[in-house]
């Protein structure tokens, strides 16, 4: 039995039990290691991906529940060498420290401009407030959304 | 032709009727207040605040996301939405130049001050029983907030409910003005809990449900539901799997979260938040007044479903409980498996005794699956959302496993059908 959906863009068939959290088929299955295990209780925010267009705990979403639908990695925003709009502004502004949470503040940052491309800076503060960062670097990672949400520079 | 002529005319003499009625019973406007109110003793504010903590006022007078008493809130009705005004001392669009006599008018017979009748979402057929000396205390707390400009958003109710003088009629049926509740915190512990309960804190607003004419039913407390929540009956907390004590009670009622039933969420979180607020006796008082007025065991146990009590046994899954045991595995389990650490910590109720299991309908366990339960600095309890996770056969999936399975209770009907209803009534 495999659950049919779509990845960053592609059609995939995933053979993990339908009962396992999306998080652990897409780094063990996939071997996409962007998305983080942080706490497992969908209370940080490390885990976030883009499913059907909203952010959500990838740690607490079941493959079963995907059958059908479209799933947008860290992966899906740009690579290394080319990195996506939001990916260039993050490293324009120094946005990661231990980068840990990083994956998942792009994609719920990413959700937020692909629905509101200039969004006010309370509501980037709201929307993203579900994700955590033990560093501390919030106010870069605020400043680098903001670049994009005014236009920014490529 | 000539019978148009008789309606014509008929009409015009009930129009006029209702007229002639209506200007001879409109109560007539009271003065706005001359004089500037002297500032309140640190006293009198501690005894406003806890009086408008008890009555509530805040979380109706307060939008989401809005300045505190400044309104706005959009109240869901079966008529129409109501959205509550400011209550601010702003001179022009809240009640600063309210004198007491129209403050005190407002919350006895429902009359603002320049004479409109208001509609009963504001609870004044609850109200008409406070003591003087509260209202005055609330007047004089609420007249020392920070005035806010802020306009009252105009009501959407269906016609002919946007006519304000039919309110009259209600409140005939309604509005009942009895003798006013002890002044003071009384010697007597049920009468002062049964005055925070009745009239201060109108908990039947409620737990009461409303009829057609949009009256509260009665005999009271046989529960209701308020912006897609069911408020449960208050007449058989003695009952169900874990009959409530009256100490758990109080625990509940100021902490928002009960061991043995769970946690207070959508609309009884903000009351239980502001209880935390009052003094421990005004709570005592209540969970003593409500521990009074239980059902019989008989009656009550007839009005809940024969269900067996939680056992270990779970009821064998059908397809649906199956594919929602796979969806609790990935979604629930890390935080509500029997062996998830989560549940050890300070004995967190196991999810088979949370009371959103065991009532007549699915509607909060709806909502605490799609919503969550918001992060709140002030609080333990945290639960994240899944409304954009689950759809809704999902969900209901995720109710026949978890309502036969772990609570060990008959199955819900039409949990994907409520699902949607209450997904698009929260998304509008």
């Amino acid at each position: 039995m495999s659950t049919n959906l779509t990845l960053n863009g592609k059609a995939q068939a995933l053979r993990s039990d339908p009962g396992t959290p999306l998080l652990y088929v897409l780094r063990n299955e996939l071997r996409l290691n962007g998305a983080k295990f942080g706490c497992g209780m969908g209370q940080c925010g490390a885990c976030t991906v883009i499913v059907d267009g909203k952010p959500v705990f990838s740690c607490l979403t079941p493959l079963a529940a995907l059958e059908g639908r479209s799933v947008r990695t860290v992966e899906g925003l740009g690579s290394a060498n080319a990195p996506g709009t939001l990916q260039a502004a993050f490293i324009r502004h120094q946005a990661a420290q231990c980068g840990y949470c990083i994956a998942g503040m792009l994609t719920r940052a990413q959700a937020l401009l692909d629905k509101h491309p200039h969004p006010t800076e309370q509501q980037v503060r709201a929307h993203m407030e579900p994700n955590l960062c033990r560093c501390g670097t919030h106010h870069r990672i605020l400043a680098a959304i903001m670049d994009v949400a005014h236009g920014g520079r490529p | 032709m000539k019978i148009r002529t008789i309606a014509g005319v008929g009409v015009a003499m009930l129009a006029l009727t209702f007229g002639a009625l209506y200007a001879w019973t409109r109560p007539t406007e009271i003065a706005l207040a001359t004089v500037a109110l002297p500032a309140p003793s640190p006293g009198t504010l501690a005894a406003g605040a806890r009086v408008v903590a008890l009555g509530d006022c805040m979380v109706c007078h307060t939008a989401k996301d809005g300045a505190a008493y400044a309104g706005g809130l959009g109240l869901a009705t079966p008529f129409g939405t109501i959205y509550s005004t400011n209550i601010t001392p702003d001179p022009d669009t809240g009640i600063g130049r309210w004198s007491a006599a129209a403050f005190r008018r407002a919350l006895r017979e429902g009359v603002s001050r320049d004479g409109h009748l208001l509609y009963p979402a504001f609870p004044y057929i609850h109200y008409t029983r406070m003591s003087d000396d509260d209202i005055d205390l609330a007047y004089r707390y609420l007249m020392s907030r920070t005035p806010v400009r802020k306009p009252q958003p105009a009501n959407e109710l269906i016609f002919p409910l946007n006519f304000r003088p039919l309110l009259a009629f209600w409140n005939a049926l309604y509005l009942h003005p009895g003798a006013p509740g002890p002044a003071a915190p009384a010697a007597d512990p049920l009468a002062r809990g049964r005055y925070l309960v009745d009239t201060l804190g109108h908990c039947a607003s409620c737990h009461s449900g409303l009829n057609l004419m949009g009256g509260e039913r009665k005999p009271a407390f046989q529960g209701g539901n308020i912006d897609g929540w069911d408020a449960p009956a208050l007449t058989t907390l003695a009952h169900g799997p874990v009959p409530w004590r009256q100490q758990e009670l109080v625990e509940y009622l100021r902490g928002g979260l009960s061991l043995g039933h769970g946690a207070a969420k959508g609309p009884m979180r903000p009351v239980t938040e502001h209880l935390a607020t009052v003094p421990r006796e005004d709570v005592e008082a209540i969970a003593a007044y409500l521990m009074s007025i239980q059902a019989p065991s008989a009656a009550a146990d007839a009005g809940q479903a024969s269900a067996p009590a939680p056992a270990s046994v779970a009821a064998a899954p059908d397809a649906a409980g199956a594919a929602g045991a796979r969806l609790f595995a990935a979604a629930c389990a890390s935080c509500h498996a029997a062996s998830a650490p989560l549940t050890r910590i300070n004995g967190r109720p196991g999810l088979a005794l949370s009371s959103a299991l065991h009532g007549p309908r699915p509607d909060n366990f709806i909502q605490t699956v799609l919503h969550g339960v918001p992060w709140d600095p002030a609080s333990p309890v945290y639960m994240p959302p899944f409304a954009d996770v689950l759809d809704d056969e999902q969900v209901a999936q995720l109710a026949a496993y978890i309502r036969t399975g772990i609570a060990a209770r008959p199955a819900w009907h039409d949990v994907a059908k409520t699902s949607a209803k209450l997904r698009k009534e929260t998304q509008e």
